[in-house]
């Protein structure tokens, strides 16, 4: 039920390497170093009464996985079936953001990274720490922890 | 923080606690050399490690405690202040690990001072005064140190050469030109220590007795040399050196070296592992187990397949492997109690009080994290069993109890749980005062208090803030307590429970699971997803269906389960997991419900099918996930797939409080058990002329017959038969019921004072217990009304009507025994219902009946013309009660003498007495009409006799 992406890791100074998804129309980017593999989610288990951004935990050779779908939790419109999962560890546990589909790995420039606009939604900015410009699109930088940070905050809203 | 450093952490904790222990037994026998022995090896080890690791205020105190234990062993009294200033001490050391760990290796800067010279000064002051063995030390020492050298021969070489000793090592080897540090040790004290770990060795010691003789003759100019045999043979030896100088300290050493003996060899076979390591490994089982379960599941489907032996080998292996592990994670339950003793002391000497605290069953082992969990309970059930327990000294001398109270604890395991009971034999619970406190917190009424067995009232003890200590003690009664431990029990699928006897105590008993990892559980579904029911909730499983024996009713809008005796409020599991079709209306025509039990809760959960039991690895939640109100955990099937585990905790929280989803009415279970099951009434439904349902209360048909319609015969152009010898009138229910030319017809027997009739209806329908709520009040004269009856809407017949229409005007010449007026009544009930059966009835009697719906409107009725003979009267009514309506009567010098009967719900017998001294004349329960019948026509008999 899980593919395997060979992440290399050949780490140059001054940048890092990304591994870009896209999460309805947007480009992002997570650091590979966050990034422990990627997976198609499968059997997903729904769990009763939890905010609608925990998709719900799969079983993932043996660790049980809380899958976030990531299109709630930054507030797009449900997009069919969950197709691509990233898996990522925070604190000792699994969780798997549902993403649409899976980019390549790319080195970007430390000195590239530009401030989020100010004109961003704010509901963005405060998952995001900076935006790229690639050649034809813009490429936001995720930033995983914040955006976990967010599930706990939703649910105590 | 280094290894060594959270070693030593460990271990100081773990001797200190031990120490404790040791020391409030060595207080009640002072003359246990062993218990002694223990306690300074604990103190002495420690103080060796604190001056190891540079810990020097630690080593100093403890080298303070340790010089007082050193005297206790040399003889001097063990006094109450000296164990206390111990203990104290073992306290302060205590206090200073703490922040030693807070401070990741650091000893917090301080003095002792205080501690160490009143330590000192009881360590000195005996010495002066018994003038012990000059050098107590110095004396033994040349055996020891000369016994020790051969020894590590021993050790060493498997031969034991029982060569030449050299007396003169000794002597070289004591010499030390200054005063010992504190937390130093001297040499002969590390001999001695060394000695204790060489006799170790059965074979070794034999040689080492051998070698102790040789060495007795060797070195008999030594003061010691009467001592020196002790090894070989204690017990002959003993007489001997009692008189000698040095005789304690050998003699203790040689209890000590055998009581080494034994640790050793249980503590060389054990390890300390990491917990971490532990759950680690549980967890890798678990996935074994799992994974075995698939393979099993692949086996189960391919007949032909090869590997289905080595299978099954790998299967058992896993099963094997699981349990060791399991094992590994359990502990004895004196883990939980080590720190009892200490605190029933304390308690004691605070509250003046003599306490005895037994343990049973200390090596009842449970899982680590049960064990942590019920740590806190444990502790504070025992000190409100020593504070409000057990009485004071002088209360017992009363009572003619002897003057120690006994807390007794214990445990054993019992089909899958372990069982602690902490009992006293104190004054046991005050039923009195728990029911004022209940009234008082508005838990119950006084007329459910005055109903409720005492087992039950007792439960009350458990309910949130709720204390009855007269007098707060800083050690309990301030009103948290046994809520925060029933809590902590449930919360870990356990039970709490109590049963008191005044005077003679009373038991907690609590239950809990043996381990909470690995739980048998009850795989159910709703709305096509699974989930876990932890099996130690479920208390059975019911299947309704349309014609079973039990059956779904609703109060108002919720749904609650008729299981025998009881009235359960059931839940759909798909609405409270917030899963359910909203569009679709709950019905439970065909439902499978899981009773579950929670603490003394009972409920039903509606599922869609039930699968299987199984047993579940629990995995804790995502921390995301943790604060969900009715998922505990999860965990994975064979198949793979992640199923949430139902919490019966949260699932009871709701089926007890009524909740805007639910659009229930549902009360506190108990209660609304409790008082649906008064309000019930068993009516017979018929069908009669209609397909609308009609019902006769149940407790007025005498029985019920099938009419042979061949042998109808008719007197005055009235439908007869012949009953058991007697003609009958039968009625039809009304115009539309069918007349059947042949074969049988249904007929309800009504059998009244020897009057006997027969009602014809068209259909039997059922028997049901339901709540008579009487929503419309009829004008039809055979009606007293409908009500809703299991859903549907009933007529409720008037049986009155009917056997007016028998006998009133046609057949009062054939019965023709009755007064033209059998007296006045004036019957006060709120139920407008009751008054509508009972009318009828008394005025079938003869009576002339007039009916008030509260007390109010009685007096009002008593005010005015009519004048009445006799008065029956509802109890608990609204506004005015019955009570007070009767001291309203007697009260009054126009109707005082009038007789009040009094109507009462069945059981509530300590309500007579209370009517009597109210001014009631007789009491008759609610449901016994003929004993009403009988006392009015007693009553009446009387007036009218004296009228006459």
């Amino acid at each position: 039920m899980s593919q395997h992406v060979v992440i290399k890791q050949d780490v140059s100074p001054g940048g890092s390497q990304f591994v870009t998804v896209r999460i309805g129309p947007q480009l992002f980017g997570l650091p590979i170093e966050a990034v422990q593999e990627v997976f198609v989610p499968d059997h997903v288990t729904h769990v009763p009464l939890c905010i609608p951004q925990i998709e719900g935990v799969l079983n993932l050779r043996g660790r049980i996985v809380t899958m976030v779908n990531m299109r709630r939790l930054l507030g797009l419109p449900d997009g069919g079936e969950a197709s691509m999962a990233v898996g990522i560890e925070h604190k000792g546990e699994s969780y798997g953001l549902i993403i649409d589909s899976m980019g390549e790995v790319m080195m970007l420039d430390h000195a590239a990274c530009e401030a989020n606009p100010t004109n961003l939604d704010p509901q963005w900015a405060g998952l995001t720490v900076g935006v790229h410009r690639l050649p034809g699109e813009l490429l936001l930088v995720l930033d995983v922890e914040l955006a976990l940070a967010r599930l706990t905050t939703d649910r105590a809203a | 923080m280094d290894d060594l450093l959270r070693e030593f952490l460990t271990e100081t904790n773990e001797s200190l606690d031990v120490a404790d222990v040791e020391l409030v037994k060595f207080e009640q026998d002072p003359n246990n050399a062993q218990i002694l022995n223990n306690i300074f090896r604990l103190v002495h080890t420690m103080k060796g490690t604190c001056g190891f690791i540079g810990l020097s205020r630690l080593a100093t105190l403890a080298h303070a405690a340790e010089t007082l234990m050193d005297q206790f062993r040399q003889g001097i009294p063990v006094t109450t202040e000296a164990v206390d200033l111990v203990l104290i001490t073992v306290d302060r050391i205590k206090e200073i690990l703490v922040e030693i760990e807070a401070s990741e290796g650091t000893e917090p800067a301080g003095s002792d001072e205080d501690l160490i010279s009143q330590l000192d000064a009881l360590s000195a002051a005996p010495a002066a005064a018994a003038a012990p063995p000059p050098a107590p030390i110095a004396a033994p020492a040349p055996v020891a140190a000369a016994v020790a050298a051969p020894a590590k021969s021993v050790m060493n070489g498997a031969a034991a050469p029982v060569s030449e000793p050299k007396p003169g090592v000794a002597a070289v080897m004591q010499q030390l030109e200054r005063a010992l540090k504190p937390g130093e040790v001297s040499l002969d004290e590390l001999e001695r220590v060394f000695r204790e770990t060489a006799v170790e060795l059965p074979a070794a010691r034999e040689k080492l007795a051998e070698l102790d003789n040789v060495k007795a003759s060797a070195t008999a100019p030594a003061p010691a040399a009467a001592a020196s045999p002790v090894p070989a043979s204690p017990g002959a030896a003993l007489p001997a050196v009692r008189d000698a100088a040095p005789a304690p300290t050998a003699e203790h050493e040689a209890k000590a070296a055998r009581a080494e003996d034994h640790a050793l060899s249980v503590s060389n076979q054990s390890i300390r592992v990491n917990v971490t390591l532990l759950e680690h490994l549980m967890t890798m089982v678990s996935e074994l187990v799992l994974t075995r379960n698939q393979l099993l599941e692949i086996a189960r489907r391919d007949e032909s397949s090869d590997f289905k032996v080595a299978l099954q080998r790998l299967s058992n292996v896993t099963g094997e492997l699981q349990g060791a592990i399991m094992r590994t994670r359990m502990q004895p339950i004196g883990n939980a109690w080590q720190k009892l003793p200490r605190i029933v002391r304390d308690l004691a000497q605070e509250l003046g009080k003599h306490i005895e605290l037994e343990q049973i069953g200390a090596e009842t082992e449970l899982d680590r994290q049960v064990l942590e969990q019920i740590k806190d309970p444990l502790t504070h059930m025992v000190r409100n069993s020593a504070d409000h327990g057990l009485e004071t000294t002088e209360e017992r001398r009363r009572a003619g109890k002897p003057d120690k109270g006994t807390i007794r604890l214990s445990a054993y395991h019992e089909g899958g749980h372990v069982i602690v009971e902490i009992s006293d034999d104190g004054k046991g619970l005050d039923v009195a005062r728990i029911k004022a406190k209940a009234q008082e917190n508005g838990l119950a009424t006084a007329a459910e208090l005055a109903k409720m067995p005492d087992s039950q009232v007792f439960r009350f003890i458990f309910a949130a803030g709720f204390s009855t200590a007269a007098k707060i003690t800083n050690v309990s009664g301030r009103g948290v307590g046994m809520d925060v431990v029933r809590s902590n029990i449930e919360v870990i699928g356990g039970a709490v429970d109590v049963t008191s006897r005044p005077g003679a105590g009373c038991t907690f008993t609590i239950k809990i699971p043996l381990t909470l990892a690995i739980v048998p559980a009850l795989i159910v579904e709703a709305m096509g997803e699974r989930f876990a029911l932890p099996q130690s909730s479920v208390v059975e499983l019911v299947r309704v269906q349309p014609n079973s024996f039990h059956q779904v009713k609703r109060l108002k809008e919720a749904p609650v389960l008729c299981l025998r005796e009881k009235l359960l409020p059931i839940v759909p599991l798909a609405q409270l997991l917030g899963i359910a079709d909203e569009s679709k209306e709950q019905k439970f025509d065909d439902a499978l419900i899981a009773v579950l039990q929670v603490g003394n809760q009972l409920f039903g959960v509606v599922v869609d099918a039930v699968s299987h039991t199984e047993e579940i690895v629990v995995k804790p939640m995502a921390s995301v996930l943790r604060q969900l109100p009715m998922v505990s955990g999860s965990t994975i099937l064979g198949d793979g797939r992640v199923i949430m585990i139902v919490d019966p905790v949260g699932l009871a929280k709701v089926a007890s409080s009524p909740d805007e989803n639910l659009g229930a009415d549902l009360q506190n279970t108990a209660a609304a058990a409790a008082a649906a099951q008064q309000q019930t009434t068993p009516l017979l439904l018929i069908r009669a002329g209609s397909d609308e349902l009609k019902a006769v209360p149940l407790s007025l048909v005498t029985r019920l017959e099938e009419l042979e319609v061949n042998k109808v015969e008719h007197v005055n152009g009235h439908p007869v038969i012949q009953y058991r010898g007697a003609l009958i009138p039968i009625v039809y229910v009304n115009e539309k019921v069918k007349r059947a030319t042949t074969g049988t017809q249904p007929m309800l027997i009504f059998s009244d004072e020897g009057q006997t009739m027969g009602l014809v209806v068209d259909e039997i329908v059922d028997v049901v217990d339901a709540h008579l709520d009487m929503q419309l009040s009829s004008d039809a004269e055979n009606l007293l009304g409908a009500a809703i009856i299991d859903g549907q809407a009933a007529e409720i017949l008037d049986v009155g009507h009917y056997v007016e229409q028998a006998f009133g005007s046609w057949f009062k010449r054939l019965s023709g025994t009755r007064d033209k007026s059998g007296g006045k009544l004036l019957v006060v009930d709120d139920s407008a219902f009751y008054r509508n059966l009972i009318e009828p009835v008394l005025k079938g009697n003869g009576f002339e009946v007039t009916a008030c719906g509260s007390a109010r409107e009685a007096l009002d009725r008593l005010g005015g013309e009519t004048r009445f003979d006799i008065i029956v009267s509802d109890v608990e009514m609204p506004g005015m009660d019955g009570f007070q309506f009767a001291q309203a009567v007697r009260g009054d010098p126009q109707i005082r003498n009038l007789p009040i009967i009094a109507l009462a719900g069945e059981g509530a017998y300590d309500l007579v007495e209370r009517g009597r001294a109210a001014g009631f004349t007789d009491y008759i329960a609610k449901s016994d009409r003929a004993g009403l019948i009988a006392a009015l026509k007693e009553f009446t008999g009387a007036i009218h006799g004296e009228a006459a």
